[in-house]
């Protein structure tokens, strides 16, 4: 991974159904109301962000209407659809004209088909706000298990996420999108294990820097080695952390300038730690108090974990460079 | 019916009573003030019927009474005289969007009436919804009223009447302010929180501290350097910030409860958190008595110096510095506690006093 890699994200959709506004939340720091200052995307927007450092991602978001679209199925389709590493689909759940949605759906599988088969199909359903929350599941079923039959000819398994930009489950849905291309994710899991040894938090995760995506934590992966272990916490807690951390970001550049680290000593015993871990990833860690410490004590053990944060640097950096 | 709605008047100082023309927004300012509605909600609230009361429990007991807009309150039957002797502060709130003429002569008929049942009240007067306003008419549109109101009271004979005037919007933070500062007034303890506050600034090195109600997001007192809207407006998000992430982490109380069958863990400790920013200062939160919440916004300049050189040094004198914050504040949160309960003690014994013979009880600071 020394060798900067580039990654081509398509995001592809009629148009209203909000891909402009995702990608100005995710990566431009916008709230969730700002989004309607947006006007609608004339032709391809290219945006390269650059995530970890040496992954430079290629987003271009593709205008939706009719005009745009024929265009890119037509005169433009080597040059949109060649070299595609990921393509995020987004369909507006109150759309009018599903049909129409999934007609483009389907001559988007096909010319990806033809020129960058390798692709990762993504598909996001959005605006699931406006949907009742009883019936948000039902309907999602419903409509990946017809995505997915659509595309079973062109050989792609779709991966689908319920989205909205009023809650966390764009977060969800973006940090799984950007973690399938990072190459060296192995590395990061284990050293992440060997670290957690040492410290024996409750939880250990890892976001970047500048979106807070989650990358990695180590309840995921202790989840993936066996899978029938209870969840006891909020399974959408990660998003909040990336939700509540980009807030609390934003109200900080209020004074014109960011933050380094966040201490919490929590009410019911449990400790958290934000700290730069490096040049491009947060950590947090949660510890639990095992037992009652006498006030003086904690505060050792406080400079203590932080000089631990520190020595992980070293690996975390050396695994980022790609020099193991 | 009223009766029961009428304030304890052994509370007399703590209610404040929110009026105001019909849709002129006052069931709004409750909602996002006191129940964390976000204010794009608030456009769907009904017309209110009847007056309702928020209870509001800090360092004192405060109550928010909110009365229909359409109501004539001069009415034979409606028990005013009551209603008036027994509050604390008027706040009426003129809806700066709409024609406010007819708002500014139902404020004066109000004050004039509740100056003479009660002539201690606080007259506060909000100019509301300027967020639609621009920059320049909001001076003008305050100046205007507050000409007009002056004239209005003028003719009235009651030149001796002070009123006071904040620009609102609850779009932004200025409605908590607002509140804040009405609420202050209503503390006869402030002096002495203030008094506090600055020691604790001067030999601390903080910049700015505010002394928060966690759940509305009111300061109740702040140290006597001014006020800057925007350290305000980071310091009530760092308390949002640290309590959502608080939250996350506890366990559903079946859960908890068999992990901690043998190491009992009684009482929830208080909540504390520090944050470094990258310039140097420091933000601080540590829960206070009562729902209160200190927080601190730290400058270091020391930092800035030795940074270049050995980082190590300025982390040990930014260490050194927080642990005498910390002692500190515990001195504070200690004084505080007394202060609590004198001013329970003293309220009792006023009470008890008053029932035998005028009372003449010290509410003098105590001991700190």
């Amino acid at each position: 991974m020394s060798n900067s890699s580039r990654k081509k994200l398509l995001l592809m959709g009629r148009s209203g159904s909000g891909k402009s506004s995702m990608r100005s939340i995710i990566f431009s720091n916008y709230s969730a109301f700002d989004t309607r200052r947006l006007g609608a995307t004339i032709d391809v927007e290219h945006s390269h962000l650059r995530f970890l450092g040496n992954m430079t991602l290629n987003l271009w978001d593709c205008g939706g209407q009719d005009v745009f679209m024929d265009n890119y199925f037509s005169n433009q389709k080597d040059h949109i659809f060649k070299m595609v590493q990921v393509l995020i689909h987004v369909f507006d759940v109150e759309s009018k004209s599903i049909n129409k949605d999934i007609e483009i759906f389907v001559k988007a599988l096909t010319n990806l088909q033809k020129y960058s088969p390798g692709a990762k199909i993504f598909v996001l359903l959005h605006k699931m706000d406006l949907v009742q929350i009883d019936k948000r599941e039902e309907l999602f079923n419903i409509m990946m298990e017809k995505l997915q039959n659509i595309s079973n000819p062109y050989q792609f398994k779709v991966v689908g996420f319920p989205t909205s930009i009023w809650d966390e489950s764009l977060y969800k849905a973006w940090s799984q999108i950007v973690c399938s291309l990072i190459p060296n994710m192995n590395l990061f899991n284990s050293n992440l294990i060997k670290f957690n040894q040492i410290l024996d938090a409750e939880e250990i995760i890892l976001f970047e820097k500048t979106t807070f995506l989650v990358i990695s934590s180590t309840t995921s992966i202790e989840n993936e080695l066996n899978k029938d272990l209870q969840p006891e916490l909020d399974p959408k807690r990660f998003e909040k952390i990336s939700s509540i951390i980009k807030t609390y970001k934003q109200s900080i550049s209020k004074l014109r300038t960011n933050f380094s680290n966040l201490i919490i000593r929590g009410s019911n015993g449990s400790h958290f730690y934000i700290d730069i871990l490096t040049d491009n990833m947060f950590i947090m860690l949660i510890l639990k108090d095992k037992d009652n410490h006498i006030s003086s004590t904690v505060q050792h053990e406080e400079l203590l974990i932080l000089e631990n944060i520190k020595a992980a640097r070293k690996w975390f950096e050396k695994i980022e460079n790609g020099n193991v | 019916m009223e009766a029961t709605l009428l304030p304890n008047p052994k509370d007399t100082n703590a209610t404040i009573l929110l009026m105001g023309l019909r849709r002129g927004g006052k069931s709004s300012i409750c909602k996002v003030v006191f129940h964390n509605m976000q204010p794009l909600d608030t456009l769907y609230l009904e017309s209110t019927s009847k007056p309702t009361t928020e209870l509001f429990s800090s360092l004192i007991d405060l109550s928010v009474m909110e009365l229909p807009g359409q109501l004539n309150y001069f009415e034979p039957n409606y028990d005013s005289e009551r209603l008036f002797s027994s509050i604390g502060a008027l706040v009426y709130v003129i809806d700066s969007q709409d024609e406010y003429l007819n708002a500014l002569t139902n404020l004066s008929m109000i004050v004039e009436f509740a100056y003479k049942v009660n002539p201690k009240i606080n007259i506060e007067v909000l100019i509301h919804k300027i967020d639609g306003l621009s920059e320049d008419y909001r001076i003008d549109a305050q100046r205007d009223i507050m000409q007009r109101t002056g004239d209005e009271l003028l003719d009235l004979g009651l030149e001796g009447v002070q009123v006071s005037f904040y620009l609102t919007s609850i779009f932004d933070h200025s409605i908590y302010e607002a509140f804040s500062r009405i609420v202050q007034k209503l503390i006869p303890e402030l002096p002495s929180l203030e008094n506090m506050l600055d020691n604790l600034v001067q030999h601390s090195s903080i910049d700015k501290v505010f002394l928060f109600d966690v759940n509305s997001k009111i300061y109740v007192a702040t140290d006597s350097s001014p006020v800057d809207i925007q350290t305000y407006e980071v310091c009530a998000e760092f308390i949002d910030i640290t309590i959502d992430l608080d939250d996350l982490y506890i366990e559903d109380s079946n859960g908890s409860q068999a992990k901690n069958s043998n190491s009992k863990v009684a009482t929830p400790k208080e909540l504390k958190s520090i944050s470094h920013l990258s310039n140097g200062s420091i933000l601080y939160l540590k829960q206070m008595i009562r729902g209160l919440a200190l927080v601190a916004l730290i400058r270091n300049d020391d930092v800035r110096i030795l940074n270049d050189g050995s980082s190590e040094s300025s982390i040990g004198t930014q260490e050194r510095s927080l642990t005498i914050i910390d002692y500190n504040v515990n001195l504070l949160k200690k004084s505080l506690m007394k202060m609590w309960e004198n001013s329970k003690l003293i309220s009792r014994n006023e009470q008890y006093e008053a029932s035998e013979h005028p009372s003449t009880a010290d509410l003098g600071s105590d001991g700190i």
